[in-house]
């Protein structure tokens, strides 16, 4: 084993790599729970977006139109799931389900035309001066746009929720439904646009892994990243900036087992790759003691009868 | 009166088998206390509602100002000046109370300019508030000035008041009532909604009193006895239970400085309660709101579990027995919340029925369950208790409050209870079957059960309890024998006014 | 404007109605989907639905049905209880992998004993194996509160992980010449849950599917125990009023899902797959997901289900084979199901009503 591979300005400029859709994906789903809606078709959302971000970037040849594309793709896929929790006032839990598999299904169908292509290069961030400090440079200045989108997004929706009318209107919504309609609000509509946000950040998430990460298309290739985006939602306590936190300690712990993996350390490749999942139980169970932060009407269905 | 602020004309409004509002039309004037009358299901939510714009009138007609007036929305009711105080309270519980307050405005101010503008009103009118608090950690009576403030802070012309005496210590409604004079002398015209009709008596300038979604009368309310206001409401005349004094037994259930901790987060928890019931004898416990009936009634119950001693049925510790070891020895209980705690909405009434009564009324053997019986059990419920359904096949959901409520009282009347504890036994539920209620309950006194009532429902209690105590944030005051108490002295074992104070002027 | 209005109280004919609207409904989408990928839409739905039963190799796909269904309803049967009570097992591919590494790993380990009580010995271990997995998030639920939906479904990605490993390793067939996978246990006699009646696709998954069914239909509605899962479904806090202990509930239910995925899981790695590999799970444990909604949390609506399910998997295969219709096709047309299902459900409990447009 020859730990001295392991270069940790590398690795650090990695995690942060590792860790953007896991990001995206949770910041979107904060929205969503903080709204009081439970979408756990995460999962199938991001993979809907890794593959039709593909397919866009590599139909247009350009890598920022496949994430617009992968936004569109994610936020149609929670189309479904608004009709159905919405419109249909099904179980969220079944529906989110429902989702999840319909867009693995779904993705492997699209993708079957893109199995073997190579999805043109995204640009780097170049900053003269910047991306050539030391360490530093490596770290910050030098990654692709989404990652910076990633966190401008945190900073946004923080924002927005602590600072904004809007942000006081959704957290109403999330913490008491039947309130917010009695005072007026559209419930229902913005719930309709918090999904909507979250499938679009959840489809951007699934295209990072398919244009950036990989970058080609293997069917299922999310493999469990929205639902780890789900447990980091109840890591964070419904708080962005926590969700950045989350997102940076799962993005290290995959950067690392990787590397330790290519090291050669002496545990069996299968027990490393487990661990990002065993981490994940790991932090639901010490996050589980104290809960406080859930949206009161998380996971309610919503009826305005009379 | 002055000139008239708000006309109706004619509302009417239809669900699906019931008719809420059918051509319902009064004026209420400038400056006008108007009391709005009537029983549970007459109407009167549906009513208010369509004033505020959470619902469309099917037909009719509203004038404010002298302007046609059609709400499409609340916050359109707002703008034209017509603000709502709920009965359950519209507010949220996680956020502080000056996001509660924004969240009832159009144009709220910026906030640190709203936490003044709260703190000026709220003083003004006797009603003070912190503006940063946590709105989950305030009292019920604080969590209406919160209601009242935000109202308040955009001068409405009209206020509607859904039973805003429910939640309040008869201290508190004094001060409440101070503050709605106050009110009506500088303009504001008030739509009080009510049952209560004292109240009703002591506020009102004008009263229109609704029946089975119709207008029935109008009155006004200070030359009227409340029993002439009673039999328009009702639409009968009224029964009031009867009981025979008896000397009461021996002690059958006893707590012993009962404390627990409140499940739910924002829950009041119990603190060191001790009291004795007697077989014959029924105690009344009143309470604002929010002051651990829930809780006490889930510790009796078994739901929630204490010291084994805290709680003694017969002498024996029962504090950690679980509910089926507490109903076989004949510890009974029924919870405020008919529909998702008493009864299972979407189950029907026989599965209902084996909900409780599987055991004591043998409705199953080696943990199989006898349908069969368990339908005889609903229907003999059904056929006692007079509870008007098609039949036992019913889901609960589908009866009305009342029926429901007379269901799952009479489903524990009829296991012969030694010990029978309600909460909130005829909460919104009609004159008649609360009366039914009331009655079932003095008749198993009479043969020996020792109960124990605890109601938000002052004249209830006085009604039927021997002795009388009132829980105040998880408190239990002194126990006292009901003949001969004063209101006073009942709102002072409630607690007072909570830190309430009175308008300045 | 459409409106929902909700019912006095659930309909009892759309409770009925619902799966089959949602099965038309599917087809008909399928259908469209299938001509969007150049297929002929009435042949594609024709192969997937009628060959496998009524066509002219359907001799040899009969059996199949029941190959492929004992799993999904084995398994399925298990999830409802839970999903009845609001315990939310999704992990049931995990307990499904977990059962057939314990059960296959017990043969392994006495290879090649020949004795008439290894098969029984493996069942008990297959069911032990799903049960232990389930109740990891079953008892971190009921001591930590964790959410079980979330740790059970990232238990499948650790089972999978180390169903890699040990088709690599511990299992790994001594004489396969360095390829991944274990012995095949079909050619292990006593070992081997080989067909009943030979051609008859009845092996004792089959019969233990069967006797699940049976077993919770009493269960929930002759006995107290199914009693106090509908009820904590229904009404959480009426059912803690009932006197129903949540915790045992959660620990019961998770447990008696993972040893029936686990005895699924068992019964295939014995019989029709044979042994242990790399890709042994096939998603049964996410397909019964949809076969328990599909069945309406009912046994014999799961026993349906899982039929009609197991037919869009062999039709499927027929489908890819004749047609060149893709896997994932079918499985699109899977979610679909589910999808619509959830769709025409509310149908159940609320009424569609023209009106106008109101403020919502």
């Amino acid at each position: 084993m020859d730990l001295s591979a392991i270069n940790p300005v590398l690795l650090v400029a990695s995690l942060m790599v590792a860790a953007t859709p896991i990001l995206l994906a949770a910041i979107g789903e904060l929205v969503v729970e903080k709204a009081g809606v439970l979408n756990l078709g995460v999962e199938g959302m991001m993979i809907t977006g890794a593959i039709c971000g593909f397919a866009v970037a590599v139909e247009t040849g350009s890598p920022l139109m496949g994430f617009v594309g992968a936004a569109a793709g994610g936020a149609g896929l929670s189309l479904l799931f608004v009709a159905l929790t919405q419109y249909a006032l099904a179980n969220q839990v079944a529906s989110g389900l429902s989702l999840t598999l319909f867009g693995l299904g779904l993705s492997a169908l699209i993708g079957q035309r893109y199995v073997g292509e190579r999805p043109p290069p995204a640009q780097r961030l170049d900053l003269p001066v910047l991306s050539d400090l030391p360490v530093v440079g490596r770290i910050l200045f030098s990654h692709d746009l989404m990652v910076y989108v990633g966190l401008a997004l945190v900073v946004a929706v923080w924002a927005m929720l602590k600072f904004t009318r809007a942000g006081l209107i959704l957290r109403a919504v999330g913490e008491n439904h039947e309130a917010a309609h009695a005072l007026g609000y559209k419930v229902r509509r913005i719930r309709i646009l918090a999904i909507l946000f979250g499938g679009a950040c959840a489809g951007m998430g699934g295209a990072y892994i398919s244009l950036l990460r990989v970058p080609q298309w293997v069917d299922g290739m999310t493999a469990g990243t929205g639902w780890i985006a789900l447990a980091l939602v109840v890591f964070a306590s419904w708080k962005p900036g926590r969700v950045l936190l989350g997102a940076y300690l799962f993005g290290g712990v995959t950067v690392l087992q990787l590397n330790l993996q290519a090291a050669g350390l002496a545990i069996p490749v299968e027990y490393l790759s487990m661990s990002p999942y065993l981490i994940t139980i790991l932090v639901l169970v010490i996050m589980s003691s104290h809960r406080s932060g859930a949206p009161a009407s998380l996971g309610r269905t919503f009826h305005a009868s009379q | 009166m002055s000139q008239s602020l708000l006309s109706i004309r004619g509302l009417t409004k239809a669900y699906p088998g019931v008719v809420a509002n059918d051509d319902v039309s009064f004026e209420i004037g400038k400056g006008e206390v108007h009391a709005l009358l009537g029983e549970n299901g007459a109407g009167k939510s549906t009513l208010v509602k369509m004033i505020y714009g959470l619902v469309k009138p099917d037909a009719g007609e509203m004038v404010l100002d002298g302007r046609s007036y059609v709400p499409a929305e609340p916050s359109m009711a707002r703008q034209l000046g017509v603000a709502m105080v709920f009965q359950h309270f519209s507010l949220f519980d996680a956020l502080n109370v000056a996001e509660n307050i924004a969240l009832g405005m159009e144009n709220p101010p910026r906030p640190r300019d709203l936490a003044g503008r709260i703190r000026e009103v709220s003083e003004l009118y006797g009603l003070p508030l912190d503006p940063f608090r946590t709105v989950g950690d305030l009292s019920a009576g604080e969590r209406q000035r919160v209601e009242i403030v935000r109202c308040l802070l955009q001068d409405p012309k009209l206020l509607i008041m859904d039973e805003p005496t429910s939640v309040l210590t008869p201290q508190e409604v004094e001060i409440l009532f101070r503050t709605l004079m106050k009110l009506r002398d500088e303009g504001t015209a008030i739509l009080y909604i009510s049952h209560k009709l004292e109240e009703i008596r002591a506020l009102c300038d004008g009263a229109t009193i609704l029946r089975l979604g119709k207008k029935v009368g109008t009155c006004v309310p200070k030359e009227t006895t409340a029993r002439a206001m009673a039999e328009m409401m009702v639409g009968s005349e009224l029964h009031t239970p009867s009981r025979e004094a008896k000397a009461p037994g021996a002690v059958r259930l006893a707590l012993k400085g009962l404390s627990v901790k409140s499940p739910g987060e924002f829950g009041t928890s119990l603190k060191g309660i001790s009291l004795e019931v007697r077989a014959g004898e029924v105690l009344g416990l009143a309470g604002v709101a929010g002051n651990g009936q829930d809780e006490l009634l889930g510790a009796l119950s078994g739901e929630i579990l204490s010291a084994p001693a805290m709680v003694e049925f017969d002498g024996t510790p029962v504090g950690g027995m679980g509910p089926m070891a507490r109903r076989r020895l004949g510890l009974l209980t029924g919870p405020e919340e008919r529909l998702g705690h008493a009864a299972a909405p979407d189950m029907s009434l026989t599965e209902n029925a084996l909900l409780t009564g599987a055991e004591r009324r043998g409705l199953m053997s080696n943990g199989f369950l006898k349908w069969g019986k368990a339908r005889s059990f609903a229907e003999e419920v059904i056929a006692r208790f007079d509870v008007r359904t098609p039949g036992p096949e019913v889901a609960a959901r589908a009866l009305s409050g009342g029926n429901l409520q007379k269901f799952v009282i009479g489903r524990e009347v009829m296991q012969n209870p030694q010990v029978l504890v309600v909460n909130q036994p005829t909460w919104g539920v009609d004159a008649a079957a609360a009366a039914t209620i009331r009655q079932a309950i003095l008749d198993l006194a009479a043969g020996g059960t020792a109960v124990i009532v605890i109601s938000q429902d002052l004249d209830e209690l006085m009604e039927i309890s021997d002795r009388f105590a009132a829980l105040n944030e998880g408190r239990l005051s002194d126990i006292r024998p009901a003949q001969g108490l004063t209101v006073d002295e009942i709102g002072l074992m409630m607690g007072g006014s909570h830190g309430m104070e009175v308008a300045h002027v | 404007m459409l409106k929902l209005e909700k019912r006095r109280q659930p309909s009892q004919v759309w409770a009925y109605l619902a799966p089959v609207v949602a099965v038309v409904a599917t087809m008909v989408a399928g259908g469209l989907l299938f001509a969007f990928l150049g297929k002929d839409p009435l042949l594609a739905i024709r192969t997937i639905f009628w060959d496998p039963l009524f066509g002219e190799f359907a001799f040899y796909y009969r059996p199949q049905m029941l190959v492929k269904g004992a799993p999904l309803v084995l398994i399925a049967i298990g999830l409802s209880l839970g999903f009845r009570a609001g315990i939310w097992n999704i992990g049931a591919e995990g307990q499904y992998i977990m059962g057939a590494i314990a059960g296959a790993g017990v043969a392994l380990a006495f290879y090649p004993l020949e004795a008439w009580w290894l098969f029984p010995l493996m069942v008990i271990c297959g069911a032990l194996g799903g049960c232990l997995w389930a109740m990891i998030p079953a008892a971190l639920r009921v001591i930590f509160g964790t959410n079980e939906i979330l740790v059970s479904l990232m238990l499948v990605y650790v089972a999978e992980q180390f169903l890699a490993s040990v088709s690599l390793g511990l299992l790994k067939n001594p004489e396969g010449y360095g390829f991944p996978g274990s012995r095949n246990l079909q050619q292990y006699p006593s070992a081997h849950n080989a067909e009943l009646i030979a051609g008859s696709g009845m092996h004792w998954g089959v019969v233990a599917a069967l006797i699940a069914v049976i077993m919770a239909y009493i269960l929930l509605n002759r006995h107290l125990l199914g009693f106090q899962i509908r009820l904590t479904g229904e009404a959480p806090r009426a059912a803690r009023f009932a006197g129903v202990k949540p915790k045992q509930l959660v620990l019961l239910c998770m447990g008696l899902a993972g040893a029936l995925a686990g005895m699924a899981g068992l019964f295939e790695v014995a019989g029709p797959s044979g042994r242990i590999s790399i890709d042994f799970n096939a998603g049964y444990g996410f397909t019964a997901i949809i076969v328990a909604f599909l069945g309406r949390l009912h046994p014999v609506g799961i026993l349906l289900a899982g039929l009609l399910m197991a037919l869009t998997y062999i039709g499927g295969e027929i489908a890819q084979s004749s047609m060149g219709l893709s896997s994932s096709a079918i499985q699109v047309f899977q979610g679909m199901l589910l999808f619509f299902l959830l769709m025409v459900d509310v149908l159940t409990n609320y009424r569609l009503k023209l009106a106008k447009a109101e403020t919502a």
